[in-house]
């Protein structure tokens, strides 16, 4: 354990207390990097060796020399007496869909590999406001669009530590594993499906996927622009209370970032839970998956192994006053996968036809004298498998004679998702449930390459997670326990639009009941 | 099920250009998740269902107003240029755009 397995809250106040130097927590990030982390993700990175197979790889870009000027400014300000915010000094790394001024954004692509942001972010701006100390960019899957990492164009991909032969999730996979490593104390992640929760649950660390429009999205590099939610990955629930605390709130350049009261969740989180009602539902049991083989639907329970540690939580939950209120309807919960294979392709077709090789970003070399053969050409020379795919499927979906079947179809479906939640969380409804308790993912980790290559089958992995980016609420994902092979579990609250503050609450009453049992003291590998 | 043909017609509108292992891998693909697509015309789906372009409803409450109609001058136009891959006095430079006859 050193000064980098601190939570951050205590980082920042042992910063504020000049307990200790804001240089010094970025030497041990650093130092930290330096041991797990090995070579970070390029273009052509030659043959994955086998040292390179025991390493995090969590970053694409570390920023050391910028890290360092804002650690410096954090020790003059506090020496010259001045206010340098809540997270003072605490080392921060950023998945590498958000543009941050004068550093690469690549979004892990090609085709925007050497593309140098000209403005920063709007929650890292507030971050850096706030006195953190960004260590750099974090790989992820090519332009989000995965759920292990294993798609990035800057390899090797990130793996995950609590044992590397297998994925961190994804596609915040580089965040995750950052943070569960020790290499930073928080991440600045997205969720479209599942895309934060995910890898926090694969990696044994806390997501929170915001609700829709409470943290902006200007210069977050667009993946599906109705359902990306920036959000916090951390390693204890009052770090992601704070920091969701910072990045939330409306913002003149995005006008989906609601104007709705930010609470204080640093308040919030010590409220009382006595009397929430909770619900599971057996729908989030179960998952549907479409057969490799026959293409037909199977339907199987999820594992004693996942169910467990709900199980469990809502005992705990329950010890301490919550209202436990079991069989909940959530029926149209398989549907989400589906819908989303058609929402989220139109949009990424639509958010993708920028990059053409005119304004920014790659060319291709090769001389022609046709613009059309040009755009062609920088798109297939630059874009990877997985971005090609959802191109072409979201051309599909969207095409004039098939827009009624699949298009209008999964937003009608996307309302009935919508609708299961609402029945739900009705204050004068039948179940009036103040969050949903469920697993996050319906395995641990898998390993690398198991599933990467089946783009149905790495969908499914959202499950259980993508409900709620069609719904836009709120949902957390929290360590849970520990499999029977090692692997960190991941348990889920889910609540009603902007309940952030109620998710929080109950989340750390649990965090702070299951403090002493013994799962809570097992460490990613790479840490031994 | 998307033929070959209809595949290329879709690669042609995607603006992509594809190695052949690429375009088998993804026809390969598509009619994969195409399989699982189709589960949403078993959803019964009554007349009134609308459609949810995005879950969260956006009240006038919660909603930003507009801002002012009123030109605000990017502070940094050379870092925009700068971006550019192939420039000539402040003009991004492209291959022509060649003539198509209408039929």
């Amino acid at each position: 354990m050193g000064i980098c397995d601190l939570p951050a809250h205590q980082i920042a106040k042992m910063v504020r207390l000049r307990e200790i130097s804001a240089v010094e927590v970025l030497d041990a990030s650093l130092d930290r990097i330096q041991q797990v982390d090995g070579r970070s993700g390029t273009l052509n990175p030659g043959e994955i060796t086998n040292d390179d197979k025991q390493k995090v790889h969590a970053f694409i870009s570390i920023t050391t020399d910028l890290a360092r000027a804002q650690a410096k400014a954090v020790d003059q300000k506090l020496a010259a007496g001045e206010d340098v915010g809540e997270l003072a000094g605490v080392p921060v790394s950023i998945k590498d869909i958000f543009c941050v001024q004068g550093t690469h954004s690549t979004a892990a692509s090609r085709i925007l590999a050497d593309f140098i942001s000209p403005y920063t972010a709007s929650p890292v701006n507030r971050l850096e406001a706030a006195g953190a100390v960004i260590m750099g960019k974090v790989n992820l899957d090519e332009f989000t669009y995965g759920s292990s990492n294993e798609s990035s164009a800057f390899q090797p991909a990130p793996r995950n530590p609590w044992n590397t032969n297998h994925v961190p999730g994804g596609s915040s996979g580089g965040s995750a594993a950052s943070v569960a490593s020790g290499e930073v104390a928080l991440s600045l992640g997205t969720d479209t499906a599942g895309s934060i929760r995910q890898p926090a649950s694969f990696c044994g660390v806390v997501g929170l996927k915001p609700t829709y429009g409470r943290v902006s999205r200007y210069g977050l590099i667009a993946f599906a622009s109705s359902l990306d939610c920036p959000g916090p990955i951390a390693r204890n629930v009052r770090d992601a209370a704070m920091m969701l605390k910072i990045i939330a709130g409306a913002d003149p350049h995005d006008s989906t970032a609601a104007t709705h009261p930010i609470d204080d969740y640093l308040v919030s989180i010590e409220k009382n839970i006595k009397g929430k009602r909770i619900g599971l539902s057996p729908d989030y049991f179960r998952i549907t998956y479409p057969d490799p083989v026959s293409g037909s639907f199977q339907q199987q329970a999820v594992t004693h192994e996942i169910e467990q540690p709900v199980r469990h939580a809502a005992e705990v939950l329950s010890d301490l006053g919550a209202e436990i209120i079991e069989d909940i309807p959530m029926p149209n919960t398989r549907h989400g996968i589906p819908a989303f294979f058609v929402i989220s392709r139109v949009e990424a077709a639509s958010n993708l036809h920028r990059y053409d090789g005119v304004k920014y970003g790659y060319r291709t070399p090769i001389q022609t004298d046709d613009l059309r053969l040009m755009y062609r050409r920088t798109r297939g020379e630059a874009f990877g498998l997985q971005p090609k795919l959802r191109i072409l499927m979201g051309m599909y979906v969207s095409a004039a004679q098939y827009s009624e079947q699949y298009y209008m179809r999964a937003l009608k479906v996307r309302s009935l998702i919508r609708q299961d939640f609402h029945e739900a969380f009705n204050p004068t409804g039948k179940y009036r449930l103040d969050a949903l308790l469920t697993p996050t993912t319906p395995t641990p980790a898998f390993e690398m390459g198991a599933v990467y290559g089946d783009s149905v089958m790495m969908q499914y992995a959202d499950q259980l997670t993508v409900p709620a980016n069609h719904a836009g609420i709120p949902a957390i994902s929290l360590p849970g326990g520990i499999s029977s092979t090692g692997l960190p579990l991941g348990i889920q609250l889910l609540g009603p639009d902007f309940s952030e503050s109620t998710l929080l609450s109950i989340a750390y009453a649990y965090e702070s009941a299951t403090s002493g049992e013994s799962w809570r003291s097992s460490r990613p590998k790479v840490l031994s | 099920m998307i033929t070959e043909e209809l595949f290329k017609h879709l690669v042609d509108l995607a603006a992509l250009e594809l190695e052949t292992d690429e375009s088998q891998y993804l026809l390969g693909q598509m009619n994969n998740q195409i399989t699982a697509i189709n589960e949403l015309e078993q959803i019964p789906l009554d007349d009134d269902v609308p459609p949810a372009r995005h879950g969260v409803p956006f009240p006038a409450e919660i909603s930003p107003t507009l801002r002012e109609d009123k030109v605000d001058v990017y502070p940094n136009v050379e870092a925009l240029l700068n971006q550019v891959p192939s420039s000539e006095d402040r003009y991004i430079i492209v291959p022509d755009i060649p003539h198509t006859e209408l039929k």
